[in-house]
């Protein structure tokens, strides 16, 4: 194919060059903030945070949807009209990702991945991945109620993915219980 | 509220006139009180009033001094974290994971054979948001050393950089982009207890170079690869004359006269759908001239499809080398494929057929084998497995034998 010589050069110049361009230049992450995402939903009228306390039932819910305690005392929400907000994190496979979830009275609204730190999975990232969420609720025993395609060779991504949706629905219905006067 | 008090207080007033009058009915008095007991009776009442207002008011300051406290606690237990972030954030940064299996395997007409076959540590870190570190560290089958059978290797070691939200640059030693197992082959993640063989005998995972890569995606779900990696250092002559997966040279004191190039470009934008296809080309296979092996190219397709229960893997893959040696040892082309459909009844439970047609250099790596088997899931991280196989060798010889085999496997990752 090549000389020796020629292919030396090329190919160390492309070495070269391969590992020097990240030095250059490297992305800011994340995709979108928290802060830019909760204007989105609530189209720049963001309510007052509130919190959900882990404690008693919610805290042992939340520790088997997730398979291991909440790394927390309390979540944050954004909450209108039986419509709530929510920014969580679960780790893939080493890294956390952080997700923006919102949930309505028909169900998960949305989901969208405002950070993604592993090497692998980058698909969970896009649309046509998080559009198999909207609608989805919640079974009895806290399941999704349809099924989630995966993705072949992000399957931690995609089980952390899912685990998030099932919190969210799960602590809106709490939120639900909270604020309802009659319960 | 306001009108809960007052229509308590109305309720006082005429329970107390009410007793009043009783009281004064036992004594066959007049039934109506006099000015001066009604103004008794008044006054009697406002301290109550004035009572109950006092101590309703300590109530509140009570409830809003212990939802104070109990704000003023949260926020310092989280200030606590933050403060202690600068300690815990190396801690917080920097990631362990791992995996292992041990295998059974009773193949027929050879001892039975138990074996941790790979115990593997992950180690990573995370500098910046952009730049990470990530390792794996293997020990095969169980003990390393001088007359040991085992190996420690380390089979990834680099850094990767985020270049733009959709583009990705490493150096280091990495997994190539090859295959379906090469870069994924956590035990829970495929069916069988070994590996298949199409990628091990012509895609020799697991497969790690030294060197640069770049990889990039689109919204649309295709992404692509590009890397420039040490090459191959095939063997021309003995047992495994231009058997591919001896020519590895794990980046140990590799031989880099000549490199590889390896691009793929895969597609994933149907969730369940995995569409790939790589190409790699070795500019001199033995990394020597003159020995009768020149340049090689690797080509792989591979589909996986998923969906609910049902599963498809299917693969193929074919070398073509180059040089007058490999040629005449009818070794210039080696390829193989296999097709694995799948089926999982329930959650915790998969069963699986796969069927393999390989053409490797040595004769035992030249057969056609059936196999079925099933996973079990206790956890999704932990599965046990077992499998039967049945292998027809092309051409029977020594060392190449039809055989049946049965294998059992615990696997687990974490």
């Amino acid at each position: 194919m090549f000389s020796s010589p020629f292919q030396t050069l090329v190919t160390s110049a492309s070495g070269f060059l391969l590992l020097l361009c990240p030095c250059l230049v490297v992305a800011d992450s994340p995709y979108q903030t928290s802060d830019a995402f909760l204007d989105e939903v609530f189209i720049d009228d963001v309510p007052a945070p509130q919190v959900i306390w882990l404690k008693g039932e919610v805290k042992e819910t939340t520790a088997d949807i997730l398979g291991h305690a909440y790394p927390g005392i309390r979540i944050r929400y954004w909450g209108k009209d039986n419509r709530t907000a929510w920014v969580l994190e679960e780790v893939g496979k080493t890294q956390p990702i952080t997700v923006g979830l919102v949930v309505n009275a028909d169900g998960l609204e949305s989901l969208r991945v405002l950070a993604f730190r592993e090497s692998r999975g980058w698909e969970v990232r896009y649309p046509f991945f998080t559009d198999q969420f909207p609608g989805t609720r919640l079974t009895t025993g806290n399941k999704l109620d349809r099924n989630i395609d995966g993705i072949s060779g992000a399957t931690l991504s995609v089980r952390a993915l899912k685990k998030l949706a099932r919190l969210a629905l799960y602590l809106h219905q709490q939120t639900v219980k909270v604020d309802d006067p009659t319960s | 509220m306001k009108r809960k008090f007052l229509s308590t207080l109305a309720s006082a007033c005429l329970l107390v006139g009410s007793q009043y009058v009783q009281a004064d009915r036992a004594n066959g008095q007049h039934a109506t009180p006099s000015i001066e007991q009604l103004w008794e009776i008044i006054q009697s009442q406002q301290a109550e009033i004035e009572a109950l207002k006092k101590e309703q008011q300590e109530t509140a300051q009570q409830a809003a001094d212990a939802d104070e406290k109990a704000e003023a606690a949260v926020v310092a237990v989280e200030e606590v974290d933050a403060k202690t972030a600068g300690v815990a954030s190396w801690v917080d940064k920097t990631t362990i994971g791992g995996y292992g299996e041990l295998h059974y395997q009773n193949i027929e007409g050879e001892d039975n054979d138990l074996d941790l076959h790979r115990f593997v540590l992950f180690f990573g870190h995370e500098f910046t948001d952009s730049i990470r570190f990530f390792s794996e560290f293997e020990i095969e089958h169980d003990i390393a050393g001088e007359g040991q059978k085992g190996e420690v290797e380390v089979e990834q070691a680099y850094v990767e950089f985020d270049l733009r939200d959709n583009l990705q640059a490493k150096g280091g030693v990495f997994l190539l982009p090859v295959g379906i197992l090469n870069e994924t082959h956590e035990p829970a993640t495929f069916y069988g207890v070994e590996r298949n063989d199409v990628e091990s005998i012509i895609i020799p995972s697991t497969w790690w170079e030294g060197g640069a890569a770049l990889n990039g995606y689109l919204d649309n779900g295709i992404s692509w690869d590009l890397a420039i990696t040490s090459g191959l250092e095939m063997p021309t002559t003995g047992d495994n004359a231009f058997r591919v997966r001896s020519g590895r040279q794990k980046v140990s004191e590799a031989t880099a006269n000549n490199l590889a190039y390896t691009g793929r470009l895969k597609y994933t934008g149907i969730p369940g759908l995995e569409l790939a296809g790589t190409v790699n080309y070795q500019s001199n296979a033995t990394q020597s001239n003159n020995d009768g092996l020149n340049e090689g190219i690797l080509y792989e397709t591979h589909a996986i499809y998923q969906h609910g229960a049902f599963g498809l893997r299917a693969l193929y893959a074919r070398w073509n080398f180059n040089g007058s040696a490999v040629s005449a040892a009818g070794d210039d082309n080696q390829y193989g494929w296999y097709v694995e459909p799948s089926y999982r009844p329930w959650e915790k439970v998969g069963l699986y057929t796969r069927y393999e047609k390989l053409y490797g250099a040595r004769d035992q790596d030249q057969f056609d084998q059936w196999e079925v088997g099933a996973n079990f899931w206790p956890h999704p991280d932990v599965v046990l497995k077992a499998d039967y196989r049945s292998r027809n060798v092309d051409a029977n010889s020594s060392g190449a034998d039809d055989f049946d085999a049965f294998d059992l496997g615990i696997g687990y990752q974490f």
